[in-house]
């Protein structure tokens, strides 16, 4: 019998089992099917440090959220309309969740005994009636991939393992996704095992065969395209966008590529990515310490390389003596962020914008660099390439402030005109330009950028001398001159100023709002969706959120200004709010969280709807 | 080191503008010395040398040489001049350290930049103290030294550099003295001549916070008896009349110094630097006594071994080989376009 199809236009999914089940993959392919269809998606893994925590325990659970639908969207979503649980520690660590009348699948073959009382369940909540008022499915996941599989030569281990490409197979019908790309891609993933291609083919389409058969499943969804701009797409997560990003301000730039970086999460997949990129003039050293990948940046960057290190906070603070010598040096150099919860090791895996200051000041004496951050997983891309524009215009560090958030987080890409990326092709020194046409001054000026000349070695007639001791202005010698440091320190400052950055936007479609919401790097997202949704509900309420955290846009304090009232949220106690208070003297409303996970819209929408009534 | 070019440039052509800023009688002014006369002979533009160095006394250096240099951060300069070297093969690159800056704060960049094998002349002038932070014992200060952080004496034992530099893997490894120019600059010039990380420790005097250090390796009455000169291929004797010599004793892992006259001719070591086992060289580096007596220098070691810039670029040229005429441009349109995409409109 056809089953009924209906039209939901969003749905949020999520996927939890041990991190050894296979959920991160099986949340990704699930994407690649949805984004194949045309649906606005927003992904959100969540998994722990530990690779292979204790099987069963709720310290090992792993999940992957995707939130899909046919209008653009800005966040993975609140709660899930669909939890698949493949065990009790995936089921109890993400119940919490789930809003009344979602969906559970749960894979009942895990719910053993042994399983239950692992994470504290004295009785089944299959049975002990605390799942009432949800829709749950009882599926034997595993015993029905085996003996889906009992006919190919695998091992029973091999067998067990497909049961995520069974739930999958099972979601792709429910909600009536294209599968051929997740067969393309377990052709590819399995080409050494031929017999694993067949395994988790055949393991899908059970998964597919029986949402169609089975009348537990009465249902079937399907969500409509959204209504994106015309163009050529992928999906793509952060740290890909931002290893692109610093591809293509190589090949702007005409400069060889060179990283610098010690292995850390949540930063690592962009040292992968990058490593892979060789045929561009990429060379990646992964260093000995966190220090040596700065270190070795920056030599490259002395060297006429466009000189980047990546990593996340803990290795960053490691860094920051070097990043003084490179603010000393006046050399482009590029670090990367990828925040995560601190301090110290704090939670490598959860998300965090608490570096923020760290990056603006965290270095011995007045060492002022830029700093920029991404707002979305495709921003990524753009901000390396704002971020190689103005270390290479300015020869300055600049800081980019990812997290983990928008690190592994993805969404839909439209893919740029190559031809249209900003022009960042550099001149470097090639002739004496002392007044007197005599000699070489390494600490002359450009007027306009303040920067002085980047005079690579091999330059005949250039040679010179640079280092940490402070400098005499115009000839860069060993100068301790009181006058000349007070000049020195306040030229550095005033260079990180004459930084040109496009002023912030403000959007309040309604007109005439009288809070702003102010935010910077990922919370664009959950900002965004919480305004659109108060507007909705007839509140006027104004967004602006910053790429350039310094220099700050020149409108910024005008802006500030223009509001009754200003609020900004941020995943740390309050770094923006500080420095938006200190410098414009606006009385800003600091909105905080620090539980290693984004912002949810409903969340941003209660405080704002708050603030905006009592505006 | 690049290929070597006719230019002809002269000591004085080698020389910057800069004041040197060294404490009267320092022993860095005779490595300065050696350096500046030495550098016309190797063939390179200045422009294509580069010294960078970390910090403490030796790392003003760069400085004073009519080159391009950095002035870095205490103990970082391998770890620059790695970025440096791996990016540019067409220049001679040289990091300038001290015992504090290369085996204390530094001490991993060195040991990583030896394994590697980087294309870098590294030397570290050793003079067994904290010069520059006025007088506080080095990590190769010896057992029980007495300074202003250690009135008691030290409690720390030294490091063998070049014994660390062995146990790193280096290709190069040397040693020698400031107050012998001509021994200091056939070891530069053989260190330059390496292709990969070439190790050289110069062992030089502090006049301020710690004279003398070496005194038995330069005093007429002493040196004699107390220096082992290396030469590649020739028997390791010494003393004013080579009554010293070196044997390998059989059942042991290491070198003894014996009588010449005690001894069969044929046991005498015969020094060969391109002994592909490390442990031969490890075991010229145990030599010395506390005292300095029986310390070798001269080339230990000089192996050859692929340098980990010279892989890199290989592994960025080969894959650049496979562009098949497409531009950078197609290039990273295809690669932005890569995995699943679709399309909209």
């Amino acid at each position: 019998m056809a089953k009924q199809v209906r039209q939901l236009d969003r749905v949020v999914i999520r996927f939890a089992g041990d991190s050894g089940d296979g959920m991160q993959l099986t949340g990704d392919r699930f994407t690649s099917e949805t984004a194949q269809l045309g649906n606005d998606i927003s992904t959100l893994p969540n998994f722990p440090a530990e690779i292979r925590a204790p099987a069963g325990t709720l310290p090992g659970v792993s999940s992957f959220q995707v939130h899909f639908a046919d209008t653009d969207i800005l966040t993975p979503g609140d709660a899930p309309n669909v939890l698949v649980a493949m065990n009790p520690a995936a089921l109890k660590a993400n119940l919490a969740d789930l809003p009344r009348g979602a969906d559970i699948i749960v894979n009942t073959d895990e719910f053993s005994k042994r399983n239950l009382a692992k994470v504290g369940y004295t009785a089944s909540p299959l049975t002990d009636g605390s799942l009432d008022g949800y829709a749950v499915h009882e599926v034997g996941l595993t015993s029905m991939t085996v003996a889906a599989l009992s006919d190919h030569a695998i091992s029973k281990k091999d067998a067990e393992r497909a049961k995520n490409m069974f739930a999958l197979g099972l979601l792709s019908w429910l909600y009536s996704r294209p599968y051929e790309s997740t067969l393309t891609f377990l052709e590819r993933k399995f080409a050494a095992r031929p017999e694993l291609v067949a395994a988790n083919t055949a393991a899908f389409k059970a998964g597919w065969n029986f949402g169609e058969t089975t009348e537990d499943f009465s249902v079937q969804y399907e969500v409509a395209p959204a209504d994106l701009p015309a163009g050529h797409y992928r999906n793509i997560t952060g740290n890909v966008a931002l290893a692109l990003g610093i591809v293509a301000a190589g090949v702007r730039s005409g400069l060889p590529v060179f990283l610098g970086a010690y292995p850390i999460t949540p930063a690592s997949d962009i040292l992968h990515e990058l490593s892979k990129h060789k045929r561009f003039g990429v060379t990646t050293m992964q260093a000995e310490d966190e220090i040596a990948a700065v270190g070795a940046a920056l030599g490259a960057a002395y060297g006429g390389a466009l000189g980047v290190t990546t990593s996340s906070g803990p290795g960053v603070a490691l860094k920051s003596e070097t990043i003084s010598l490179a603010v000393a040096l006046e050399l482009p150099l590029l670090i990367v962020d990828v925040q995560r919860a601190g301090p110290s090791t704090g939670m490598p895996t959860k998300t965090e914008q608490a570096d923020l200051q760290m990056a603006l000041y965290g270095r011995h004496g007045e060492a002022p660099v830029a700093v920029v951050a991404p707002r979305s997983p495709s921003d990524c891309f753009d901000t390396a390439l704002e971020a190689a524009r103005i270390a290479l215009t300015y020869r300055t560090p600049v800081v980019l402030l990812s997290d983990g958030y928008l690190a592994n987080g993805s969404e839909p890409w439209l893919l740029p005109d190559v031809a249209s990326l900003p022009d960042l092709r550099v001149e470097f020194a090639d002739a004496p330009n002392a007044p007197n046409g005599d000699g070489f001054l390494p600490y002359l000026r450009d007027q306009e950028t303040l920067a002085r000349p980047w005079a690579i070695p091999g330059t005949p007639g250039l040679q010179h001398r640079i280092g940490g001791l402070e400098k005499a202005d115009r000839t860069g010698d060993i100068s301790y001159d009181p006058a000349n440091h007070d000049l020195m320190v306040r030229t550095r400052a005033a260079r990180i100023e004459a930084i040109r950055v496009p002023d912030v936007e403000v959007e309040d479609p309604d007109g005439g709002a009288q809070v702003l919401v102010l935010g910077w790097g990922s919370t664009y997202g959950p900002v965004g969706a919480a305004c659109r949704a108060l507007r909705s509900r007839g509140h006027a309420v104004a967004q602006a959120h910053l790429r350039h955290l310094a220099p700050l846009p020149a409108n910024l304090g005008a802006v500030l200004r223009r509001y009754e009232k200003v609020v900004v949220p941020e995943v740390n106690l309050g770094q923006l709010a500080q420095l938006v208070r200190g410098r414009y003297l606006v009385d800003a409303i600091s909105y905080n969280q620090v539980r290693g996970l984004p912002f949810t819209a409903a969340e941003l929408e209660g405080m704002l709807e708050e603030v905006v009534k009592n505006a | 080191m690049p290929d070597p070019v006719p230019v002809s440039l002269t000591t004085k052509d080698f020389k910057s503008d800069q004041e040197v800023r060294w404490c009267p009688g320092c022993g860095d002014y005779a490595i300065l010395a050696a350096v500046q006369s030495f550098m016309p002979e190797l063939g390179i533009p200045r422009e294509r040398t580069v010294f960078v160095s970390g910090i403490g006394c030796a790392a003003r250096f760069p400085y004073y040489l009519n080159t391009y240099g950095m002035h870095s951060i205490h103990g970082r300069a391998p770890a620059i001049a790695t970025g440096l070297s791996t990016t540019r093969p067409d220049l001679s690159v040289w990091v300038v350290s001290g015992d504090g800056d290369a085996l204390s704060i530094g001490g991993n960049h060195l040991i990583h930049a030896l394994r590697r094998n980087v294309n870098l002349t590294i030397l570290m002038f050793n003079n067994r103290i904290y010069g520059l932070t006025k007088g506080q014992y080095s990590p190769t200060s010896e057992l029980g030294k007495i300074t202003k952080s250690t009135p008691a004496g030290s409690a720390d034992s030294p490091f063998n550099p070049l014994s660390l530099a062995l146990g790193a893997e280096a290709t190069f490894v040397a040693r020698t003295i400031d107050s012998d120019r001509k021994h200091l600059q056939s070891v530069l010039r053989a260190a330059a001549e390496h292709h990969g990380s070439a190790f050289v420790e110069i062992y030089q005097n502090c006049n301020i916070f710690n004279d003398e250090a070496f005194e038995p390796l330069k005093n007429p009455a002493t040196r004699d008896d107390y220096l082992i000169r290396l030469e590649h291929g020739s028997p390791i004797t010494f003393g004013a009349q080579g009554q010293w010599c070196v044997i390998h004793p059989p059942g042991g892992f290491g070198l003894e110094v014996k009588e010449t006259a005690s001894v069969d001719p044929a046991e005498i070591v015969t020094h060969d630097a391109a002994v592909a086992e490390p442990a031969y060289a490890f075991a010229l580096s145990r030599l010395p006594d506390l005292d300095l007596r029986h310390t070798p220098i001269g080339v230990f070691r000089r192996v050859e071994r692929p340098s980990y810039d010279a892989l890199v670029r290989e592994q960025v040229a080969t894959a650049k080989a496979k562009a098949n005429g497409a531009s950078q441009e197609e290039q990273l349109a295809a690669a932005l376009a890569s995995g699943d995409t679709w399309t909209i409109g």
